[in-house]
């Protein structure tokens, strides 16, 4: 406000002859002069024309906000006003220049001459919200403006009484701004009448409509500026229907400015977290030293076709989106770069409640992946100590004969269930973690219990029966579960290595490895389609055991066996002399000699296209399973999961019952209660007594009556 | 899709990001349908490219055909045989009964009739998975009192329900559960009819994440039970509809912001398969279903 003063009082008194320069500065925030007040000034105006009424930016920010506003650039127009005037006009100016294009609200006010000098130079001006243009251009935006300002020209001052809202308050601003410099200015040589009681009744409407809310800090008069600012920028279809809509917006904007930047910092920091982190991704490639093509053959090798399998899955209509695809292509590059890997798939996608699993599986090359065992056997020995050294203690309590069957023991590596290593990620660009292998145990459970994943795997999963493990082995169970389930190749791809143990026993002779086939030709897409005993299982079934290959329970270690003989004998009979071997269908059974489920079959065959069967390819979709895909184009197949991590049932699930309460101590005659005697039955039993003792001495009775008192209290 | 080409490129400008605001609302609209696929593509399962593209084409003939004013791709299902896509045409009212269309094929769409609550009654006791095939017969046998004169007889009648009833009532179901719109997209003017909010520019980032901000899209059921002291806090243009945050069993539904924050996806737990996208501070947004068809009755235990 007071920076506004020394300029206008300059501008003032270069009034009567300056040209262009002060005014042009001016000219941003100044005000067309009318016809009438132009005249006398043309010669320094020249494209300005006759029109009179030319809205000029000025007005407009004058009769808009009232609040205070301090930067006002070339406030030519404030000159012509007096001091009390400046706080709502200079503010306006200065709003009116930051938001708001010069389009609206543009109002020539009836300036004397002084003002006409503004006046002309403002209407030049187009844009006042660039005060720096203002200054330089003077005649440029006349034109501009003076097309514009025709359509606002304040036609009907009659009809300020109605208040209507929509162009009138430019003639308000006019107005306001005529009587104001009237009032104001009574230097220059501008005669007009004294204020006619129409224009008092423009003022106060005016002055009412300025008036700052008690609870929000805006007033009307510039909302309205402003809302119809913005629907003239926008010129929306049909805007009279989302006027509303458009004034929330308005007044929303007013208050959001000062604190978009804060905000904005904590939301948009996820997002260039994982920008980095993916970043990373793509800038590994550039490895450093000689070893490089070295690295990169190995590479090749175990790193799989991610793009090609996830083309062909796109013909099925399963996928992740190329971005994503080509994003988990490199996260495996990283992955392979960074272990020892022989062999790299993707296993798939499993969804979780909080984050999702992006699986790996991995053949690590020979020898290096020893160091989980290890740990694993340490602490099942300090198990078996512990127990041994509470039994010394406390020999006292009664034992129970409850024995815990024997722990099946986990598969070895590389074997069965365990042949594979998986590893996991939240998502490509995160940090890979190696799930631990997995146990019979954990695969018998599994089946019982059906739980989402969260997306941590340190969650403990709680269900009955209760599971051995946290999150990572629940995962690690269902992704053997569903390898063993849903890996299927065409026939033929895969065969069996050279036989070697066909004559051992039948406990061992299982084929549990196999290789591929490199004379094989490929099968028709047709026949893929038409028939499932074209498809086989390349991974092993896993028994109700919990693991590939049967592990008898009973083949306690023949040591035990025989230290324990006594006491086994007794127990023999409570534990089965024989368990039957599970026996599973072996590696390489045809698909269709799946169960079904309930006449649903397990499998759903597909061609990928009916519209060009030549090109097409087929898929295989898991009922068992949802979210199991395979697909084959006769020579190449793949498979891959996404979904949930469940195995469809039609049925519900239903958890298990509890077992019945363990029969510790048999019932006999020594531990079952008896009621007491009642009355009737003690003076029997005494009757009874006595009359077997009467021939025997008498003392001998009274004691033994004592005594059978005294036992019986 | 009408290419009409008005005036000046800046308004063919506004005309587009029109049709595109009201394009991104719903379930996918024909016209976003490729974006919106590639939004949704988090879950796992989509279309393939010839379908993509003969939906796309079938679907702009039809909006022709039926005079709608949008058609939605609501999704797939599931068959044993075959797999029904499913899509909705919108009349102006966003909440009034959509018409569904059903194709084996996405080429040829054939109109289902409305949902009916004996239908859903009726249907409620058919398991297992869809075969596919329209013309299929569920049977069903039901034990069924029938008296004549004084006696009450309890025969065992075969019911034999046609599995296009059933394609009806499970869309109709999907519908009413667990449909999502964000709130805002819609607002509801005084004089009753919902319109679509030109003016939404989409959910700020910490409101995408809070399941508060997302609305069932149908007619309320829990709003008016709510106590006054609620109702206080709504907005009752906006918030003319139940949220998701009360669902029932709470955690039905996951919500995980992908890509950083850039898209924020939102998946039911009680019908398996609808994902619903939305990225944030933009006006994208849409649901799709792909999934069996089937209710996950076991959500309790799984959580």
């Amino acid at each position: 406000m007071e920076d506004l003063t020394s300029p206008k009082q300059e501008q003032e008194n270069q009034e009567p002859g300056e040209a262009g320069r002060p005014w042009e500065e001016i000219a941003a925030s100044s005000q067309d002069p009318k016809s009438g007040l132009s005249e006398p000034l043309e010669p320094e105006q020249q494209p300005e024309t006759g029109p009179p009424p030319r809205s000029s930016p000025a007005q407009s920010p004058q009769s808009r906000a009232s609040t205070p506003l301090d930067d006002l650039t070339g406030p030519g127009a404030s000159s012509s006003l007096s001091p009390p005037q400046e706080a709502s006009f200079t503010p306006t100016l200065a709003l009116a220049r930051q938001e708001h294009s010069d389009k609206t609200t543009n109002v020539n006010p009836k300036a004397g001459t002084p003002r006409s000098h503004h006046l002309e130079q403002s209407s030049d001006k187009g844009e006042w919200t660039a005060p720096a243009t203002c200054q330089s251009e003077g005649n440029a935006f006349q034109q501009s403006q003076q097309t514009k300002h025709h359509l606002y020209r304040p036609k009907d001052v009659s009809d300020n009484s109605s208040k209507q809202k929509e162009l009138r308050f430019n003639i308000f601003q006019e107005e306001d701004s005529n009587s104001n410099y009237d009032l104001d200015h009574a230097g220059p040589g501008v005669s007009e009448a004294a204020p006619s009681l129409l224009e008092i009744a423009i003022q106060s409407a005016k002055a009412y409509l300025q008036k700052t809310s008690s609870k929000s800090g805006l007033n009307l008069y510039d909302h309205l500026s402003d809302m119809l600012t913005k629907v003239l920028d926008e010129r929306p279809e049909n805007a009279v229907d989302i006027i509303e809509s458009i004034s929330q917006d308005v007044k929303m904007a007013h208050f959001r400015k000062k604190l978009d930047t804060l905000q904005n910092e904590n939301e948009m920091l996820p997002i260039y977290e994982i920008a980095e982190k993916q970043k990373a991704l793509f800038l590994q490639g550039n490895l450093e030293g000689a070893d490089q093509e070295l690295e990169d053959e190995i590479a090749e090798n175990s790193l799989p076709n991610v793009m090609e399998s996830a083309f062909y899955f796109e013909q099925a209509g399963v996928g992740l989106g190329t971005d994503e695809t080509y994003r988990i292509f490199l996260a495996l590059k990283q992955l392979t770069d960074t272990h020892p890997i022989q062999r790299c798939r993707f296993w798939g996608k499993i969804l979780g409640l909080e984050m999702n699993y992006i699986v790996a599986e991995v053949e690590f090359r020979e020898g290096e992946d020893e160091e989980d065992i290890e740990d694993e056997d340490v602490t099942e020995e300090r198990d078996d100590g512990d127990s041994e050294a509470e039994e010394n203690d406390e020999d006292e309590l009664p034992r129970t004969f409850y024995k815990t069957p024997q722990a099946i023991p986990k598969e070895e590596s590389r074997t069965g269930a365990n042949k594979y290593v998986y590893f996991v990620c939240n998502e490509p660009g995160g940090p890979w973690v190696k799930l631990p292998s997995v146990t019979p145990a954990q695969i018998v459970t599994a089946r019982k219990i059906k739980k989402f994943f969260t997306g941590c795997l340190e969650t403990p999963i709680v269900s009955y029966p209760p599971f051995p493990g946290n999150e990572s082995n629940y995962l690690r169970a269902q992704i053997a579960r569903i390898s063993a389930g849903t890996h299927v190749s065409p026939l033929g791809f895969y065969q069996f290595g050279e036989e070697e143990g066909e004559e051992e026993e039948e406990v061992e002779g299982r084929r549990d490895s196999f290789e591929e086939n490199p004379d094989f030709e490929g099968i028709q897409v047709i026949d893929l389609v038409e028939s499932l005993s074209n498809w086989v299982h390349h991974v092993q079934h896993i028994l109700s055991q919990g693991r590939c290959n049967w592990f008898n329970p009973i083949q306690k270690s023949e040591e035990e066996e025989e230290e324990e003989d006594e006491e086994k004998e007794e127990e023999k009979g409570e534990e089965p002399d024989y368990v039957e071997q599970e026996v599973g269908p072996p590696l390489l059974t045809p698909i269709s000699e799946d169960l079904e489920i309930q006449n649903i079959p397990p499998w759903t065959t597909r061609l990928s296209s009916n519209l060009v069967p030549q090109y097409a390819i087929a898929v295989l979709r898991s009922n068992l399973w949802p979210g199991a895909y395979a697909f084959s184009n006769g020579k190449k197949f793949e498979n891959v999961y996404i979904g949930w991590g469940h195995k469809y049932s039609p049925d519900n699930y239903t958890p298990p019952a509890l077992p019945p309460v363990y029969q510790e101590y048999p019932s006999g005659a020594e531990i079952t209660e008896m009621d007491d005697p009642s009355v009737e039955e003690e003076q029997a039993f005494e009757a009874s007594r006595e009359a077997a003792a009467l021939p025997v001495e008498e003392m001998e009775d009274t004691e033994e009556d004592e005594d059978e008192e005294d036992d019986e209290d | 899709m009408e290419g009409q080409s008005f005036g000046s490129p800046w308004r063919q400008l506004l005309l587009a990001t029109w049709r595109a605001l009201i394009g991104a609302v719903g379930a996918m609209d024909a016209e976003s349908l490729l974006l919106s696929l590639e939004l949704a593509s988090g879950s796992g399962q989509g279309l393939s490219p010839d379908r993509r593209a003969s939906l796309l084409t079938s679907l702009t003939l039809v909006k022709r055909d039926y005079r709608y004013d949008r058609v939605l791709f609501w999704g797939r299902i599931l068959g044993l045989v075959a797999d029904y896509y499913i899509a909705q045409g919108l009349s102006e009212d966003q909440l009034a009964p959509r018409k569904t269309l059903y194709s084996l094929n996405c080429m040829e769409w054939s109109l289902l009739p409305p949902a009916t609550e004996e239908m859903v009654v009726q249907t409620s006791v058919v398991k297992g998975r869809f075969m596919g095939d329209p013309s299929h017969e569920y049977e069903h046998t039901e034990l069924q009192k029938t008296s004549e004169g004084d006696k009450v007889f309890e025969e065992e009648v075969v019911v034999q329900i046609k599995e296009e009833t059933r394609l009806v009532s499970v869309i109709d179901q999907i519908d009413k559960a667990v449909a999502v719109i964000p709130r805002g997209a819609l607002f509801k003017t005084p004089f009753g009819p919902i319109h679509v909010n030109r003016t939404f520019e989409g959910l700020s980032l910490s409101e995408a994440k809070k399941l508060s901000s997302y609305f069932h899209f149908r007619e309320p059921v829990e709003l008016r039970n709510k106590t006054l002291l609620e109702k206080a806090d709504l907005d009752p243009s906006l918030d003319f509809m139940d949220s998701l945050e009360h669902d029932i069993p709470k955690g039905s539904w996951s919500i995980q912001a992908e890509r950083g924050n850039a898209l924020v996806v939102l998946r039911s737990l009680l019908w398996p398969g609808l994902t619903f996208f939305h990225a944030p501070r933009t006006k994208n947004c849409g649901y799709i279903y792909v999934g069996t068809g089937e209710k996950n009755i076991d959500l309790p235990f799984m959580l």
